[in-house]
């Protein structure tokens, strides 16, 4: 029998995994917890951990079976759940930050190192229940460890609910209070989305939307790396044929995430969702998409040209992807945060990079402002108008948008905090100085754009 | 794509010297892996082998031949890699 593969072929396998970092980032279980609700909090914590834990017990095993059948690292398992306010809604009088607890308690029992879904979506009004739920943030993320917290407070169906936007602000300067012996960790675990996609498999964003079935595996892909030695094998093409090259080398490596994750459902037991064909940075050099900006040419990222690099590398690795995989889901595009992305972090200090180019960068990628830390004295309102100009751009363009950002307590611009493992460390970056307080402090919600109404 | 193939792509790359297949296939017959194909080549001293074998009557699990193999791949100074085919299968054709 021939070898169906040529040498060449089988060699460029070999040096993904070996030399170029490639990895599955991410096996998501996607559990639904509607049917653990209860009026006392007490049987729904016993509920939520009893789910949990009866539903991943063979979630990490599986994932490392899969590791040693396959030769690719799967780099983490995790777990996201139903958004934790549809939950606790018929618990009137209960904190919502225990169910945070007995979520983190069935993490660390099952052995991942996140779970998601400690959230409320908000984008047009709250319920008692989501008001109890974000109220309960800072409580619940400075008592937990693996517990990861989203709010979505805008759509382009719906428009910017700005009081949740409002609200959202003072949460996570309260949240930096919390865990300001952490240097304000606690904020690296809550996202503020716009757009929310409901199986995205990435943390601290990842949940399990109404739309879900029972239980579901997401895979999210990584693979910077790969992609940055494409382009830097590549130092002279045009661009259409960069373009080209990058779109088959994404196509290669989401095909990895599409076996892995039909795989991984199948020794499950559960259906297969989606994969995430995400370029995910991690601190390690070599696995950074700033250094892929570089490689175009770009002196450092940041400077003009940037938006126009990331622009074509996220859409090559969509057109690439999206032929890989029969279902393309969650964010899918460039992340760009700037705390687990050497590049980014290097450009941040050198000066290249600044809040207001990150913002414009948000427009033509997956995300937002992603991993920022900022100064701890930015004022609750300042927050809050950041959130609501990522909120603006995701709404307007139809796409996702988030903020991750981090007020780090006693901290200022020029100083670097440290989060340790995947969520690297950030240097503190400037906001501007100007006052958004009476922006902010006229509540209400922004309309829903004209892009909203395609019926 | 979707049936489980039961064969592996092994390589080894690494300094040519005397008895690197022979070394590797041996830990493979031992264990019942029937080779279907090899393929061979060596660019300037550099050794790189390709063989797909069939696992199906493999006396061990996959995990235990890959150490079997990569600590075979330490003694001969070569770098042995086993991997499914269908890695190949799904990333080089659709």
């Amino acid at each position: 029998m021939p070898i169906q593969f040529q040498p060449t072929e089988i060699l460029e396998t070999i040096r993904m995994v070996a030399d170029e970092k490639f990895d599955i980032r991410t096996i998501t279980l996607g559990i639904s917890l509607l049917d653990c609700a209860h009026e006392e909090m007490g049987p729904l914590c016993d509920r939520v951990y009893e789910k949990v834990v009866r539903s991943a017990e063979r979630l990490v095993a599986t994932g490392e079976a899969l590791e040693e059948a396959y030769g690719i690292p799967i780099v983490n398992k995790r777990i996201a759940v139903t958004p934790m306010a549809h939950v606790t809604a018929p618990c009137r009088r209960g904190n919502p930050a225990e169910a945070a607890r007995a979520l983190d308690r069935a993490a660390a029992t099952v052995g991942v190192n996140f779970i998601g879904g400690f959230s409320a979506l908000v984008q047009k009004g709250m319920t008692d229940s989501d008001r109890r739920l974000i109220e309960s943030i800072p409580e619940a993320l400075a008592t937990t460890e693996r517990v990861c917290s989203s709010v979505n407070v805008g759509s382009t169906k719906a428009g910017i609910n700005m009081d949740a936007v409002a609200l959202m602000g003072r949460v996570i300067r309260e949240t930096a209070r919390r865990t300001a012996d952490r240097d304000g960790l606690g904020c690296a675990k809550l996202v503020v989305f716009c757009n929310a996609p409901e199986d995205n498999p990435f943390m601290a964003g990842a949940f399990h939307g109404a739309g879900e079935p029972e239980k579901v595996v997401n895979v999210g892909i990584s693979g910077p790396g790969v992609v940055l030695n494409t382009v830097r094998r590549n130092p002279d093409i045009r661009f259409g044929l960069l373009a080209d090259r990058i779109k088959r080398t994404t196509f290669k490596i989401t095909r990895m995430g599409e076996l892995i994750g039909r795989e991984a459902a199948r020794r499950l037991g559960v259906p297969f969702g989606i994969v995430d064909l995400s370029l995910a940075p991690t601190p390690a050099w070599g696995d950074s998409v700033a250094e892929i900006l570089e490689a175009m040419g770009l002196e450092r990222c940041g400077t003009h040209g940037t938006t126009a690099a990331l622009a074509l590398l996220n859409d090559a690795v969509k057109k690439g992807g999206a032929m890989a995989t029969s279902y393309v889901g969650g964010l899918t595009g460039a992340f760009i945060p700037v705390s687990e992305d050497a590049g980014m972090i290097r450009a941040v200090e050198e000066g290249t990079l600044c809040i207001d180019k990150l913002e414009a960068m948000t427009c033509v990628c997956s995300v937002g402002l992603d991993m920022i830390a900022v100064p701890g004295d930015t004022p609750a309102s300042t927050l809050s108008a950041v959130i609501a100009d990522e909120a603006a751009i995701g709404m307007i363009n139809r796409k996702t948008t988030a903020v991750r950002i981090i007020p780090a307590p006693g901290r200022q611009v020029g100083d670097r905090v440290e989060f340790g493992g995947l969520l690297g460390s950030a240097p503190v970056m400037a906001v501007h100085p100007e006052s958004s307080e009476a922006f902010i402090a006229r509540g209400g919600r922004i309309p829903a754009p004209i892009q909203s109404m395609t019926n | 794509m979707e049936e489980q193939g039961t064969r592996a792509v092994i390589t080894v790359v690494g300094q040519d010297r005397v008895g690197i297949i022979a070394g590797v296939t041996v830990v493979l017959a031992e264990h019942g892996v029937n080779i279907l194909d090899i393929s061979q080549t060596i660019v300037s001293g550099f050794f790189s082998m390709i063989t797909v074998a069939d696992m199906s009557g493999c006396s061990v699990g996959f995990s235990e031949l890959k150490e079997k193999l990569e600590a075979k791949g330490l003694e001969l100074g070569v770098q042995v890699t086993i991997q499914h085919e269908d890695v190949f299968r799904y990333m080089h054709r659709i």
